[in-house]
């Protein structure tokens, strides 16, 4: 008996951006036929191999096989005519054309014909043979999230994909779409199919999957059978042995009795295109401690920050804020300042929406000056906020958002491209925040980071919000889904 | 501030010099002789006081105010341009309330009635595209545009129609009562107190943008619209709105100021593209209210010695239209050049 050729195979495959090493010496094998969960955390690799493997990036090292084939892929055109799909977490659809139009588009030439009606009638055809129910003539723009992701299956289906890559498909598709997008790809695999699904969400990956591989910070730690496999050892794989954690926080603080400075009861958010972000969440914020959250990517973190900020107003559920929230947003340069005014000018901005009258200039010029010697902004005479560099801005819009004594603060990745010794000196003014008494709110995508500041862990998960022990094992097990 | 206004001056001659080479280079290359024809230039805008105070002053009046009003909208990030449309909606205004009320009331209290007129004109005619964007996200470059013919249309039907004078001979209305006309700021000159009221405006917009709380929230949403959102809590649609509408009240204004204090009726092409040169103006002046003073009057030179030029060297008065156009280009591209700046405070 011969074992046929794997579907997809690579071997070998190493890629360095800049300095850092994203993928070393990867292998990864995917079996006809079969549905295969490429897991990891952020940034562990996964949508870097399996760019390489569609042609998307070109690895520094290591072969790709299809059916048995070595190929090099020059774009993803090349990955498309070996048989290749993929279905990226941001769709690559022009809203403004109909499904047909965006399925059809790149099949006719420069100056090839197109048939509309009879394109559509093709489209028609393909929806009833792969089951994917979409209406042809509808304009993408109107279609909702999960019949979007349909017409990105259609088009790899329609260019006679057999093997199909989804990376994080379910990150914005609501519980029902997930699980019809589940059993239609049950089905393409059942039918001769083969399927590679970049998953975050642990145990659905399990309870889907064929084979299973885990990568951590670019290799390949664990490639096997579902069946052979039990959570725990995929865990463990996951978030590696034993939490090498940084210096712990110095003081932890466990407050149960700290008056109630933010809260937020049955709390539920919908983005722009109506699909529900937090459902029915709770949280609360005590004076004098740092709750920290965590989630993965579109698990409604940015969503809950922004309610607690008093940024974005929930479609129901209630909040209780208080008068004064400082608020430091993770795009600094776009939400937080006008990098073209000057120090005084961008300390009125929070004002600005309920200033009346004229505007003591000299007062805030003095006070900006203050503040950022205050806070070690160099230099404290820049003109324009633009011209000091990232940290020093990061330390001046923490400076603003803390000054007046705010009852909260709410924080978002506010180390993100600052180097280590501005970083501890942010971590140490949250800290000197929550000592005299403001509740302190903090999203970090760093684990360690986060885990070795808060007093209280609140993880986000697809759209839920659950408590967790500060610890990062415990805190990583939640971000996937694990309780 | 002080490298900042030195750099802004070197820049701004830097322009200047620029753009007088590249005239030059156009009338010679036009077959025009070149010296005759600078002469006509410089005797047309500058040579005598009548010249200065009684055409590029006049000229000028229009310039500014329109120049204020693009600035105050671009400020706010609002790309008004349709200054043009929003001058004839003015004019249109001021003259239809000014032929019904006739000398029926005193002289100051009817120009202030036929001048807030033509300010309320201007508003409604930019709040049209002011909803549009409001409601619909139309871009405001496009229903300006669009509007400014609608508008010179509507000027060409009021003066053959509705407006026409008794005769139906000319395509114009009666002229305006003398009580409606803006007084002149001396007996021999025809430069009018709407000059004044340009200046007085400039040094308004100036204090207002600089000094207030409404001024700075302008500036902000102009500036970064989701920081203003964000960190600022500003209603960014209302700030829009508003600069929107007092871009277009202003543009109004000049139009009712210029039927008034100038030409006293109303007729087809009453703006030799007043509203599209004032574009230039408010560039040219990086937007601040009183580098517009300036670069208005030099516009103003330019048009009335192009207009001289036209006369007595026969160069073709398109020429100055040219100039406008090579300043705005330079500005462009310079402004790519030189470091992002906003005109701080202090």
């Amino acid at each position: 008996m011969t074992v046929p050729a794997p579907a997809l195979h690579l071997r070998g495959i190493s890629k360095r951006f800049g300095s850092t090493l994203a993928l070393d010496d990867v292998s990864f094998t995917v079996a006809s036929g079969t549905l295969h969960a490429l897991l990891g955390e952020n940034g562990a690799g996964k949508t870097t191999l399996m760019r390489i493997a569609f042609g998307l990036a070109r690895c520094d090292h290591g072969s790709i096989e299809v059916d048995g084939t070595e190929h090099h892929f020059h774009s993803s055109a090349d990955a498309i005519a070996a048989g290749l799909g993929m279905v990226h977490q941001h769709f690559m659809l022009v809203p403004a054309l109909t499904v047909t139009e965006n399925i059809v588009l790149g099949d006719c030439g420069f100056f090839g014909g197109f048939h509309p009606s009879r394109a559509a009638e093709r489209v028609r055809q393909l929806c009833e043979e792969t089951g994917l129910g979409v209406d042809p003539l509808a304009r993408v723009s109107e279609l909702a999230v999960g019949a979007q992701q349909r017409v990105e299956i259609l088009k790899a289906v329609s260019r006679n994909a057999r093997l199909l890559i989804f990376d994080e498909p379910t990150a914005v598709l609501t519980p029902r779409e997930t699980d019809e997008l589940y059993s239609w790809l049950r089905v393409f695999v059942r039918g001769g199919g083969t399927v590679v699904l970049i998953t975050h969400k642990l145990r659905e990956a399990l309870t889907l999957a064929d084979d299973v591989t885990v990568l951590r910070r670019g290799r390949s730690v664990l490639q096997s059978t579902v069946h052979a496999v039990d959570e725990a050892q995929v865990v463990s794989a996951l978030l590696g042995e034993g939490p090498a954690l940084r210096t712990p926080s110095p003081v932890r603080v466990n407050r149960t009795t700290g008056d109630t400075v933010l809260s937020a009861t049955s709390v539920t958010v919908a983005d722009t295109q109506g699909s529900e972000r937090l459902h029915g969440v709770n949280a609360l914020v005590r004076a004098g401690e740092i709750v920290g959250i965590a989630g993965v990517e579109g698990a409604g973190q940015w969503e809950l920050l922004r309610v607690l900020a008093g940024r974005v107003t929930p479609q129901s559920g209630s909040v209780r804020l208080p008068a004064h929230i400082g608020f430091v947003p993770e795009d600094r340069l776009r939400d937080a300042i006008i990098p073209e005014m000057t120090l005084a000018e961008n300390v009125v901005l929070p004002r600005a929406g309920g200033l009346h009258g004229r505007i003591a200039w000299s007062t805030y010029a003095e006070k900006a000056r203050a503040l950022a010697l205050d806070h070690g902004v160099r230099p404290p005479d820049a003109r324009a906020v633009g011209t000091l560099s990232g940290g020093n801005q990061q330390k001046f819009v923490l400076a603003r958002e803390l000054e007046g004594s705010p009852e909260a603060l709410v924080v978002e990745n506010p180390t993100r491209g600052l180097d280590i010794r501005a970083s501890d000196d942010v971590l140490e003014r949250l800290r000197a925040a929550r000592d005299t008494g403001c509740a302190v709110v903090m999203y970090s995508s760093d684990l360690e980071e986060i885990v070795s500041l808060a007093d209280r862990m609140l993880v986000c998960f697809n759209g839920t919000v659950i408590e967790t022990p500060v610890d990062t094992a415990c805190v990583g097990r939640a971000m996937i889904g694990l309780s | 501030m002080r490298p900042r206004a030195t750099h802004d001056i070197v820049l701004a001659s830097a322009v200047l010099v620029a753009i007088t080479g590249l005239a030059l280079g156009v009338i010679a290359i036009g077959g025009h002789p070149v010296l005759p024809a600078l002469a006509a230039l410089l005797r047309g805008s500058f040579g005598s006081p009548f010249a200065f105070f009684s055409a590029t002053l006049v000229r000028a009046t229009p310039l500014i105010l329109l120049g204020l009003a693009v600035g105050l909208a671009f400020r706010a990030g609002v790309l008004n341009i349709g200054g043009e449309g929003q001058f004839h909606a003015g004019a249109c205004a001021a003259v239809t309330v000014g032929l019904a009320l006739g000398g029926s009331l005193p002289r100051p209290l009817s120009i202030l009635v036929t001048v807030a007129a033509g300010t309320a004109g201007g508003a409604l005619w930019a709040g049209i595209a002011a909803i549009l964007k409001r409601s619909f996200g139309v871009l405001e470059v496009i229903s300006t545009l669009m509007l400014n013919f609608v508008a010179a249309l509507a000027v060409s039907f009021l003066v053959r129609g509705p407006l026409q004078e008794p005769t139906h001979v000319y395509p114009y209305p009666p002229a305006l009562n003398p009580s409606l006309q803006l007084p002149t700021l001396a007996a021999d000159t025809r430069l009018h107190i709407g000059f004044l009221a340009a200046l007085g405006l400039a040094f308004g917009l100036w204090w207002v943008l600089r000094t207030t709380a409404r001024g700075f929230r302008l500036r902000v949403v102009g500036a970064g619209a989701a920081a203003a959102r964000s960190a600022g809590r500003v209603d960014v649609t209302g700030v829009v709105t508003a600069a929107f509408l007092a871009s277009g009240a202003i543009a109004g204004f000049a139009g009712a100021v210029e039927v008034t204090g100038v030409t006293h009726r109303l007729f087809e092409g009453i703006s030799p593209g007043y509203g599209y040169s004032a574009i230039a103006v408010a560039l040219l002046a990086r937007l601040h209210p009183l580098a517009i003073i300036g670069t208005g009057i030099f516009f103003g030179a330019l048009e009335a010695g192009g207009a001289a030029m036209q006369r007595d060297a026969g160069v073709p008065a398109q020429f100055a239209l040219i100039v406008e156009a090579l300043v705005v280009l330079c500005v462009l591209a310079i402004d790519r050049l030189g470091p992002r700046t906003s005109e701080g405070t202090q």
